[in-house]
């Protein structure tokens, strides 16, 4: 089945997920993507909730991010895309 | 002491449904009391998660409609057909319900009073929702600075906040304009989607370095942020939020 309209949504679809286990809010965090190098802010990204848990892609090479799964009893997190994930420390 | 309390693991809360007000036919906002809420910024939203008798659960992330006055949060949602928490919201959910909640989240998409610069906002269908709560965040700050909504809408039927707006609209801190795209009020000549003419006609030029909040659903928000960029606005001060079949109205 091909969807006739993207189905992503954009990184702040995953707050509320990152925020169960990061302690700062990593949707305004500068990311840099490991594929391409692209740099920008994490808000940007495209983020499908519709697959098995959470995937965020970089809205450039549309390469994984990272993946973000919830079982009953744990979180798994896989952060492969992204060289870094840059945060402020003002708040 | 604040740091503190904002670097804090963010959790699932129990609120209680309050008052229930339907804005559309398919539209409601629920004003939710949460008493441990902390506060929002303007743009923020909230995760909201139902429990099945099963044990089944599912989450979706909505937009906070209101800015913070210390009480409660509300948050409009438009229906989705067949989608899997929207229906029971704005169907089944009534004033005395728990409901389940966790946030704020998101730092990105958000307005301070502080920020330098003309607002400028637009919206495609429910995507008006976290752009009311900046308008009225700006309304308690004093309507400074200048700022313009731009909401794109099917038919006047469908316009969300319409009394708040007109309210808004009539005290001179803010422009807005309506763009229907199927069916028009009498006397409106204009029906079709926002493009480049009507960007160039009623929004802020690139010199004035507005900060532009495109919400609405993905293609509407990509073609608005695409038109804005090939207009000479710095990419970095437009901001944009999605939402697609699969999150509801966000």
């Amino acid at each position: 089945m091909t969807a006739d309209v993207p189905t992503y949504l954009d990184g702040n679809a995953a707050a509320g997920a990152l925020r169960e286990v990061f302690a700062v809010d990593l949707t305004a965090a500068v990311a840099r993507c490991n594929g391409c190098g692209r740099t920008g802010v994490f808000a940007e990204a495209r983020v499908y909730v519709d697959a098995p848990g959470m995937v965020a892609r970089c809205s450039g090479c549309d390469g994984v991010l990272l993946r973000v799964v919830n079982t009953p009893t744990d979180t798994y997190l896989d952060l492969r895309g992204l060289t870094y994930l840059r945060v402020s420390n003002a708040e | 002491m604040e740091r503190t309390a904002l670097r804090r693991r963010l959790t699932w809360q129990v609120g209680t449904v309050t008052e229930i007000r339907q804005e559309t036919a398919t539209a409601r906002t629920l004003v939710v009391d949460v008493p441990d809420w902390p506060g929002h910024l303007a743009g923020q939203h909230l995760d909201v998660r139902l429990t099945a008798p099963d044990g089944y659960r599912a989450s979706r992330s909505y937009s906070l409609a209101s800015a913070w006055t210390g009480e409660t949060i509300e948050l409009t949602v438009e229906e989705v057909p067949d989608g899997e928490v929207s229906p029971y919201l704005v169907e089944v959910l009534k004033v005395g319900d728990p409901l389940e909640v966790r946030g704020p989240v998101g730092g990105w998409f958000v307005w301070r009073p502080e920020q330098a610069g003309p607002i400028q906002l637009i919206a495609g269908g429910s995507g008006v929702v976290p752009l009311m709560a900046i308008l009225r965040a700006h309304a308690a700050a004093g309507g400074t600075p200048p700022a313009k909504l731009l909401y794109s809408v099917r038919r006047p039927t469908s316009v969300i906040y319409l009394s708040d707006l007109k309210e808004i609209a009539a005290s001179d801190d803010v422009e807005v304009t309506f763009a229907y795209t199927r069916e028009a009020p009498p006397g409106e000549p204009r029906v079709g989607r926002v493009d480049a003419d009507l960007l160039d006609a009623i929004t802020f030029t690139p010199k004035d370095e507005p900060t532009t909040y495109v919400c609405g659903p993905t293609p509407f928000v990509e073609a608005v942020a695409d038109l804005l960029v090939a207009a000479g606005h710095d990419p970095a001060r437009v901001k944009t939020e999605r939402f697609g079949p699969t999150g509801g109205p966000r």
